[in-house]
C-alpha cells in the first residue's frame, strides 16, 4: 500500500440456514406468509415456553465448520446474550460464547498471486432476531411514529463465522466473501442471498504502519449488501484512516452504517457503546456433544470444495477464468463440456459471457448438446446462437436445428452488400480514411443488420477494412 | 356428606368407581367450600367428568385460565397453551379447581409477596402458610383440594408443606417438565405434588413425571411404585449434623424431628451421623446468586410488548421501563438487581462463576454422603409457621428460612416433606432427601414413617 501503511481487516459473517423449521421451535423457517404467521409461544417468548434445539441446524453448522477446517468441539454450550430490544422477545438471544461448535479453522482463498490463507476464529450457531418495521404516514424511517415487529424471522437458525484479522486488502476480503458464499451454497446450507439478508456481514478495519504488528483502533462497517460495495467501502475506509493518521489525528472507534443498496450515500456514524450482554450458560438447554460418527458422516458428505476446484481449473485456464467459473457455479458444466469435446478456453468464454446472460440453470443443461454448439460457435449466426443458449436448459434440447443455420462467410456473397453500404455513406468513409478508426464498427454494424445477423463478423470486419483502405 | 378435610385422592377414586359419589358431587364439595384463607387466586367451574379435582399453583400455565404468577405484570394474562404438567393432569381426567396463590414469580417463603395479598395458614390464620407455594399447601390442608401441584426452586413445595402439615415432594431435577411453567430460575425450578399422604403424593408424581420433548432438560423416569411397606429394614439413614444442629432451629422442631428419627430406627432403619459442612454454610449464599441471576434473564420477557401489563412510554425503552416499574413488586425487583449485578462484566467470575463452582462442591458433598447412606433426614424448616408480617421487613431473615431446603435443591436432588408432629400446636416437617431418582425410596420411607407417626393432617381448629 502507498505511504507504507498496511490494512488489517477482519470479517464477521452471518448465514441464515435454510432448515425446514426454526432453531428452537417447530415453526416454519423461511420467507413467505403474512407478518407474524410463522410464530408460536416459543418464538414469541410466552411465559413458560422453552427452547428445543434443531438437530439439523447443529449438523449443518458442524458441516460448515468441517468445510472451513475447524475443530469440532466435543462439548458445545449455548449461552444467553441479554439485552432489551423490540425484535428480541425473550430479552436475550440464545447464542454461543466461549464454547462454540466450531473453532480454529481456515479458508484458503486462491488469488492471481497465489493462495491466501484466512484464519477462521470460530463458527457458532445462534437464533436470528425478528424484524422491526418502522412506520409513519410517509412510509419512511425518517419521522416514523411507530414500530411494528414481524416475528416470522425471529428464531431462525443463524451461523456466525468470525475470521482472524488476516486480510490486508479489499480485494482479498471480497474474494473471501465470494468463496465463502459459494461454499455455503454448494453445501446446500443456505441461499446466502445478500439482498434477502440470508447472508450478512460486518467488516472491521484498521490500519498500521507496514511491517508493524500492532493492532490500532478499528472501525466497524455495517449494512454493505454487495461484495463490490464492500470492497469499495473498505478501500475508502482504509484511505480515510490513513489520511487521519497522516494528518496527525487518531482514528475513533465507531460503527459506520451504510445505506443498503445505496453506495453513494455516506455512512452514518455511531459511537460504539460498551454494551454488557451478561452472557451465561443457557440453563434451559443441555450441552451439545457431537458424536464422532456424526462428524465422520458429515465429513464424508463434503465434496471437492470451490477453493480447491479454482486451483485445479487454473492449471488449465487462467486464474481469472477459473475464478469466474467456480464462483459463478459454472465449473461443473464447464468440465462436462470439456469432457464432451469442447475447447476449454472456448467453453469458458461461452459460459462466462453469453450463457450467464441467458440466465439458464447450469444443472439443467445437456452438456453433450451444448458442447456441439460451443464447437460450432463461429459458424452459427449470433442471434441463433443466443437463442440456442437460452433454450439449452429446456427438456429435450437439441443443438441440431441451430447447427443448420450457417453464417455467411463467403466474400463473394458479402462484397456487394459491403460496397453498397460504403457508397451510401461517403462522408463516414472519408473520415475513416482520415484516421477515424472507430467508424469501422459503424460499417460492420450496417452489414450485420443488412444480412439479418447471418454474416460472419470476422469476415465482414476483414472485408470492410480492406475495401475502405483500398 | 363428603369430608374434604380427610378425603384422600385414592379414597375419592374408590368412591367414584363404586358410584358412592358422583364426579359432580365430588367437585362441588371442594368448590363450595369457603376460601377464607385466600388459598386461591381464581376458582374454576366443573368441566365435567369423573376425574379427581386438583388445584394448581398459579405459576403453572393453564390454557384459557388466567396464570398470573402472583404478579401484577401478568394480571391480564391468559395462556393460549397448557403447560405439559397441566396437560398431563387433563389426560388423566383431573379437573382443575382453581389456581393457587404464590409469592410473585415464586420468589418468597411466606406467600406475602403475592401482588394479590397473602394466604393464611389453616392451622392459625394469623400465621403464614410458607412459600412460595403457600396457596397449594393451604388448599390441601384446609380441605379446599384433595391434592395440588406446586413448584419448587429453593423450597417452595417442601417448606409450605412443612408449615401446613402435609406431604410435598420436590422431585429430582429433570423428572418433571417445566414447559409452560412461568420460569423463575431455570436450573432449579421443578414442579411437584402436594398431598394429604405419601401414597397420593406418589400417585400424582407418577402422573406428571417423565421425559417431555418440549423440555430439553427432562429425562426418562423409573416407574413409580406406590409404597406399601410398614418397616424400614435395610434402609441406611444419614443425619447430617449441620442440618440438625443449625443455629435457629427451634427446640420444638428439633424434638419432633428427633422423635421421628428414633421411630425410624425402631422400624429397622440403620441411622448414622454424617456431615454436609459446605452445603449448609454456603448453600443460601450460592442460591441467592444463581437463582436471581437466572431470574434477571427469565424476567426480561415481561416488557409490555406482547402480553400482560403495558404502561405507556414515549418510546420502546420508556415503555419497558414504565411497564416493569409498575408491574413488578419489590422482591422481583430486588432479585433482578442482584442477578444483573452478579452477571455483569467484571463481577461474573466473583459471583455467578464462583456460585457455580460452589454448586459443584455441594453436589459432590451430597454424592459422598450417599455412598454411605440411602437418604438423609433433617427438619424441613428451622421454625414452625411464623406470624404474617413478622419477617416482611427483613429479607435476610426470610431467606434463612430456606437454609435446610436449599442445599439439596442446588444439588438437583429429590426431597420429601412428611409431617412429624406439632410444636406449640403447629406442624413440624421432616425432610427426607435422597440421591437422584430415589423418589421410590423416599415414598417407601415416608409412607412407613407416616403410618408409624399417625400424624393427623387436619388442622386442629378445623376438626
Amino acid at each position: 500500500m502507498s505511504g507504507g501503511w498496511e490494512a488489517v481487516i477482519g470479517l464477521e459473517i452471518h448465514v441464515q440456514l435454510k432448515t425446514r423449521t426454526k432453531m428452537f421451535c417447530r415453526c416454519r423457517n423461511g420467507f413467505g406468509g403474512g407478518p407474524n404467521t410463522q410464530t408460536c409461544p416459543v418464538c414469541l417468548a410466552f411465559p413458560g415456553a422453552l427452547p428445543v434445539p434443531n438437530r439439523r441446524a447443529i449438523e449443518e453448522t458442524i458441516k460448515l465448520g468441517l468445510a472451513l477446517d475447524c475443530t469440532i468441539a466435543d462439548r458445545a454450550v449455548f449461552h444467553r446474550k441479554n439485552y432489551f430490544y423490540p425484535d428480541l422477545p425473550k430479552g436475550y438471544q440464545i447464542s454461543q460464547y466461549d464454547e462454540p461448535l466450531c473453532a480454529g479453522g481456515h479458508l484458503v482463498v486462491p488469488t492471481e498471486g497465489g493462495d491466501v490463507t484466512i484464519g477462521i476464529t470460530r463458527a457458532h450457531l445462534e437464533e436470528d432476531a425478528a424484524k422491526n418495521v418502522h412506520v409513519a404516514a410517509s412510509g419512511r424511517l425518517h419521522g416514523a411514529t411507530a414500530t411494528l415487529v414481524d416475528f416470522n424471522r425471529g428464531g431462525s437458525p443463524l451461523v456466525e463465522i468470525v475470521t482472524e484479522p488476516d486480510i490486508h486488502d479489499a480485494e482479498t476480503a471480497k474474494r473471501f466473501l465470494q468463496l465463502l458464499r459459494q461454499t455455503v451454497v454448494e453445501l446446500d446450507l443456505s441461499d446466502a442471498e445478500l439482498e434477502k439478508g440470508s447472508m450478512r456481514f460486518d467488516v472491521n478495519v484498521s490500519v498500521r504502519p507496514a511491517g508493524s504488528v500492532e493492532l490500532r483502533t478499528r472501525t466497524e462497517l455495517k449494512n454493505m449488501n454487495s461484495f463490490n460495495f464492500a470492497a469499495k467501502g473498505i478501500e475508502r475506509e482504509i484511505a480515510r484512516q490513513v489520511a487521519v493518521y497522516e494528518a496527525g489525528g487518531e482514528v475513533q472507534q465507531e460503527t459506520l452504517h451504510f445505506v443498503p443498496g445505496d453506495e453513494e450515500s455516506p455512512p452514518t456514524r455511531s459511537k460504539e457503546e460498551a454494551e454488557d450482554y451478561r452472557y451465561f450458560p443457557e440453563p434451559d438447554l443441555v450441552p451439545v456433544h457431537p458424536e464422532e460418527t456424526l462428524v465422520a458422516r458429515l465429513r464424508g458428505e463434503i465434496g471437492e470444495l470451490p477453493g480447491a476446484r479454482i486451483r485445479r481449473i487454473a492449471d488449465t485456464l487462467s486464474f481469472y477464468d477459473a475464478d469466474v467459473l467456480v464462483t459463478g457455479g459454472l465449473d461443473r458444466l464447464w468440465s462436462a463440456l470439456v469432457e464432451a469435446g469442447a475447447d476449454p478456453k472456448e467453453a469458458a468464454n461461452v459460459l462466462s459471457n453469453q450463457f450467464v446472460a441467458a440466465g439458464v440453470d447450469p444443472a439443467a443443461v445437456d452438456a453433450a448438446e451444448l458442447a456441439k454448439l460451443v464447437g460450432a460457435r463461429a459458424q452459427i449466426p449470433r442471434a441463433a446462437f443466443d437463442e440456442a443458449l437460452a433454450r439449452s436448459g429446456d427438456a429435450g434440447f437439441s443443438a441440431a436445428p441451430y447447427l443448420e443455420q450457417k453464417v455467411v462467410a463467403d466474400a463473394s456473397e458479402l462484397d456487394p452488400v459491403i460496397d453498397r453500404i460504403i457508397e451510401a455513406s461517403p462522408g463516414q468513409a472519408e473520415q475513416f480514411r482520415n484516421g477515424k478508426e472507430g467508424l469501422l464498427g459503424f460499417f460492420v454494424g450496417r452489414v450485420m443488420k443488412e444480412t439479418g445477423g447471418k454474416a460472419d463478423p470476422r469476415v465482414v470486419n476483414e472485408r470492410v477494412r480492406a475495401k475502405l483502405t483500398r | 356428606m363428603i369430608d374434604t378435610l380427610r378425603l384422600t385422592a385414592e379414597e375419592a377414586k374408590r368412591l367414584l368407581e363404586a358410584r358412592e359419589i358422583s364426579g359432580a358431587e365430588l367437585f362441588a364439595a371442594y368448590a363450595e367450600r369457603d376460601d377464607d384463607l385466600h388459598a386461591y387466586l381464581c376458582r374454576c367451574d366443573d368441566p365435567g367428568g369423573e376425574g379427581i379435582p386438583i388445584a394448581i399453583k398459579d405459576v403453572i400455565g393453564t390454557k384459557g385460565v388466567p396464570t398470573t404468577a402472583g404478579s401484577k405484570i401478568l394480571e391480564s394474562y391468559v395462556p393460549v397453551f397448557d403447560s405439559t404438567v397441566a396437560a398431563s393432569c387433563k389426560e388423566h381426567g383431573l379437573r382443575l379447581l382453581g389456581k393457587t396463590n404464590t409469592d410473585e414469580f415464586a420468589m418468597g417463603s411466606s406467600t406475602e409477596n403475592s401482588a394479590f395479598g397473602p394466604t393464611h395458614n389453616p392451622w392459625d390464620p394469623e400465621r403464614v402458610p410458607g412459600g412460595s407455594g403457600g396457596g397449594s399447601a393451604a388448599a390441601v390442608s384446609a380441605g379446599l383440594a384433595p391434592w395440588a401441584l406446586g413448584s419448587d426452586t429453593g423450597g417452595s413445595i417442601k417448606q409450605p408443606s412443612a408449615l401446613c402439615g402435609n406431604v410435598g415432594l420436590r422431585p429430582t431435577y429433570g423428572t418433571v417438565s417445566r414447559y409452560g411453567v412461568v420460569a423463575f430460575a431455570s436450573s432449579l425450578d421443578q414442579v411437584g405434588p402436594v398431598a394429604k399422604n405419601v401414597r397420593d403424593c406418589a400417585w400424582l408424581y407418577s402422573i406428571i413425571s417423565g421425559r417431555d420433548e418440549n423440555d430439553s432438560t427432562t429425562v426418562e423416569v423409573p416407574p413409580v411404585e406406590l409404597p406399601t411397606a410398614q418397616d424400614l429394614r435395610g434402609v441406611r439413614i444419614g443425619v447430617p449434623k449441620e442440618m440438625n444442629d443449625a443455629e435457629g432451629i427451634e427446640p420444638g422442631v428439633s424434638a419432633a424431628v428427633g422423635k421421628a428419627i428414633e421411630l425410624a430406627e425402631s422400624l429397622g432403619a440403620e441411622v448414622g451421623e454424617c456431615s454436609l459442612p459446605r452445603s449448609v454454610e454456603y448453600g443460601v449464599a450460592c442460591y441467592y446468586l444463581v437463582a436471581p441471576a437466572e431470574a434477571s434473564s427469565n424476567l426480561a420477557r415481561y416488557d409490555g410488548a406482547r402480553y400482560g401489563l403495558r404502561s405507556d412510554g414515549a418510546d420502546f425503552r420508556e415503555m419497558v421501563m414504565n411497564t416493569r416499574h409498575d408491574g413488578f413488586g419489590d422482591e422481583p425487583k430486588r432479585r433482578i438487581m442482584i442477578g444483573t449485578y452478579a452477571l455483569s462484566s467484571g463481577y461474573y467470575d466473583a459471583y455467578y462463576g464462583t456460585a457455580q463452582r460452589v454448586r459443584t462442591v455441594i453436589r459432590r458433598e451430597h454424592a459422598d454422603v450417599f455412598e454411605r447412606f440411602d437418604l438423609i433426614v433433617s427438619p424441613t424448616s428451622p421454625t414452625v409457621a411464623f406470624k404474617l408480617g413478622e419477617k416482611v421487613g427483613n429479607p435476610l431473615a426470610m431467606y434463612l428460612n430456606d437454609l435446610l431446603t436449599i442445599p439439596s435443591c442446588m444439588a438437583g436432588l429429590p426431597g420429601l416433606n412428611v409431617p412429624c408432629g406439632l410444636s406449640e400446636g403447629l406442624p413440624v416437617g421432616l425432610q427426607l432427601v435422597g440421591p437422584q431418582f430415589a423418589e421410590n425410596l423416599l415414598f417407601r420411607v415416608g409412607h412407613a414413617l407416616e403410618q408409624a407417626l399417625a400424624f393427623d393432617v387436619v388442622p386442629e381448629r378445623l376438626r
